[in-house]
């Protein structure tokens, strides 16, 4: 099983330090990991960080890992216009690195990819004639082809209406169990985050401010003093944890 | 999710997919096809006319035909309508490459300067005699024209490599060189003497009539080194059309990619138009059209892109000829003229935007 553990990890932009010092236990294969702050904390530059976009001092170490790229990375940005099928979009996701003969196993990637995510019967569009919705769901399934590891996914439900950012985290979640796989996912809804993910990794201002898991990291005290609201944390009709925003503090 | 399939109505993604590779390489062919027949009319083309059966046995058969024939074909037409083929496929691969890396759709050898620094350097040969690089008496012109092209494309390329630099910069840059080229030029007509001045004008017109078989060897072997180094990049290249962000997460490193690219494609369109003058229209369209009808697969684009800049030359060279019997208007106005009516046409009509 792959585990991903940081170890003093820093960041920085030109002279700018952007992260300092994120160490965090091993996340395994199978979890879901939410990755939570406030605008500018630091969440995108701890993702580029980990691919090696970014210089900076510390270790990223994985370990265990089976894939040849272990790990696969679903940016906010969700690809320009360019005059490709949905298809071709994912397609090539898979093939970076490899020759130009596409073999079947590719092919069957991709559908599985496309089936994963339930947009099969996009994949004939024309990746300029989607909704916002739809590209980002697109850009899931360009990092799920390549069959990683470890995925990491930047806030992968910011253009998703509530009926998909449901089904997406629940399908992510059932992928990790199935395959695996290591999920990290920054997410801006901590509901989502209290439903969905197991460990949760808090930063703010580049620092880490707590890292566990999601249930015993996301309190009452912390929404007040980093997300700056007054909320509740209380049990659904299903048992799950149910986050309750009273106020912006 | 509303897109989910169920089993019924679930179309079968890999068919659709093979039908488009399917599609794509029937049009790679007709394309093809279209490019042989075009290179038979051209070389029937000329004072002395030839019936294309005649043609395809002088091809195929050269010591089966007379002698007359044999010569005209072989000696005089063969590296002009063969040369049509390399420097319009040519210009048309670093128009879409150019267009690809900086994501514009105006990028061509001509909007970045390529072209104007070679008409440049081509003027001062022809003006007042400069010699960039001595030796070679035969290729004084295309020597200066390609070093002045290669000297504009590190100015870009080293200009690009500043901190903050983006690829709007890149482009901006170009259109800058196309105006201090552009204002050099017009200094050098000012003072040069009538002649030189018609000499310079008629360089910067382009024309195919200056191919001979070592200027056609020179840029097949360039074109022949340039397109496999492209196409070891054409997935990368593909996902640099999905914005830097998109590419750079699958792996690619946009920068070095597009310097890469950059050296190659410069070297490709400074290498045709030192050769044939200034023929801008191609670098633009070709790739264009090769868009519309191909996608911007690579593996498709590529010799697509390639395919429509040689037939657009080729075609352009046949109508040089027959537009005022007797006389070869030079091609770069022909394709000018000609070219960019048919662009539109397929611009405003397609169904789509291509960019």
């Amino acid at each position: 099983m792959v585990t991903l553990t940081l170890d003093g990890l820093s960041a920085r932009y030109g002279r700018r330090q952007i992260l300092a010092g994120i160490t965090t236990p091993p996340f395994t294969g199978g979890q879901v990991v939410a990755l939570l702050g406030p605008n500018a904390a630091g969440k995108s530059t701890l993702f580029r960080r980990i691919l090696g976009l970014l210089e900076g001092s510390g270790e990223v170490r994985i370990e265990g890992a089976t894939s040849e790229r272990p790990v696969a990375y679903m940016p906010q940005e969700t690809g320009a216009s360019a005059v490709l099928t949905v298809y071709e979009s994912v397609l090539l996701a898979r093939m970076q690195g490899r020759s130009l003969k596409v073999a079947d196993d590719d092919l069957q990637a991709v559908e599985r990819a496309l089936d994963d995510l339930g947009i099969s019967t996009l994949g004939a569009r024309d990746i300029d004639d989607l909704s916002g919705g739809q590209r980002q769901l697109v850009s899931a399934a360009q990092a799920l082809v390549q069959a990683p590891d470890i995925l990491l996914l930047d806030e992968p439900t910011s253009a998703l209406d509530l009926h998909r950012q449901i089904s997406l985290l629940s399908i992510l979640r059932r992928l990790a169990r199935e395959r695996g796989m290591l999920v990290i996912a920054s997410l801006h809804d901590l509901g989502h985050a209290l439903r969905f993910t197991d460990e949760a990794l808090i930063l703010e201002n580049g620092g880490m401010i707590a890292c566990g898991p999601t249930e015993r990291v996301v309190t009452p005290a912390l929404l007040r003093q980093t997300f700056r609201v007054e909320a509740r944390i209380e049990p659904c009709s299903q048992g799950r944890p149910q986050l309750i925003v009273e106020a912006a503090v | 999710m509303s897109e989910t399939t169920t089993a019924a109505d679930a179309p079968d993604e890999g068919n659709f997919y093979r039908a488009l590779v399917i599609r794509r390489q029937l049009i790679l062919a007709a394309l093809t096809l279209a490019l042989a027949l075009s290179l038979c009319i051209d070389l029937a083309l000329g004072p002395a006319r030839f019936t294309l059966s005649q043609v395809i046995a002088a091809i195929l058969t050269p010591d089966a035909v007379s002698q007359p024939l044999r010569v005209v074909l072989w000696e005089i037409r063969m590296p002009v309508a063969l040369m049509a083929l390399v420097v319009g496929a040519s210009l048309s691969i670093a128009g879409a490459q150019m267009q690809t890396i900086l994501s514009n759709p105006l990028a061509s050898p001509f909007t970045l300067g390529i072209s104007a620094g070679a008409s440049f350097g081509a003027a001062l040969a022809l003006a007042f005699g400069v010699t960039l690089i001595p030796g070679l008496v035969d290729y004084v012109i295309p020597i200066n024209a390609f070093v002045m092209a290669m000297l504009t494309a590190f100015a870009i390329h080293l200009l690009s490599l500043k901190r903050g630099v983006t690829i709007e910069t890149i482009v901006l840059l170009g259109i800058a060189m196309v105006f201090i080229f552009n204002s050099l030029m017009a200094l050098i007509q000012f003072f040069a003497s009538q002649q030189a001045v018609s000499a310079v004008v008629f360089w910067t017109m382009g024309s195919l009539t200056k191919a001979t078989w070592p200027k056609l060897g020179i840029s097949v072997a360039v074109l022949a080194v340039v397109v496999p180094l492209l196409a070891r990049h054409g997935w990368a290249l593909t996902a640099m059309r999905l914005g830097d962000a998109k590419a750079e997460s699958l792996g690619v490193r946009p920068r070095a990619l597009r310097l890469e690219v950059l050296v190659l494609v410069s070297l490709l369109a400074a290498i045709a138009v030192a050769f044939v003058g200034t023929i801008g229209f191609i670098g633009l369209v070709g790739p264009h059209i090769a868009r519309l009808l191909l996608g911007e697969d690579q593996r498709f684009f590529l010799p697509g892109s390639a395919l429509c800049g040689a037939l657009l030359l080729s075609v352009g060279s046949v109508l040089s000829k027959v537009i005022i019997p007797g006389t070869i208007i030079p091609i770069g106005i022909i394709t000018s003229l000609v070219g960019i009516p048919f662009f539109l046409f397929l611009v405003l009509n397609h169904k789509k935007a291509s960019w």
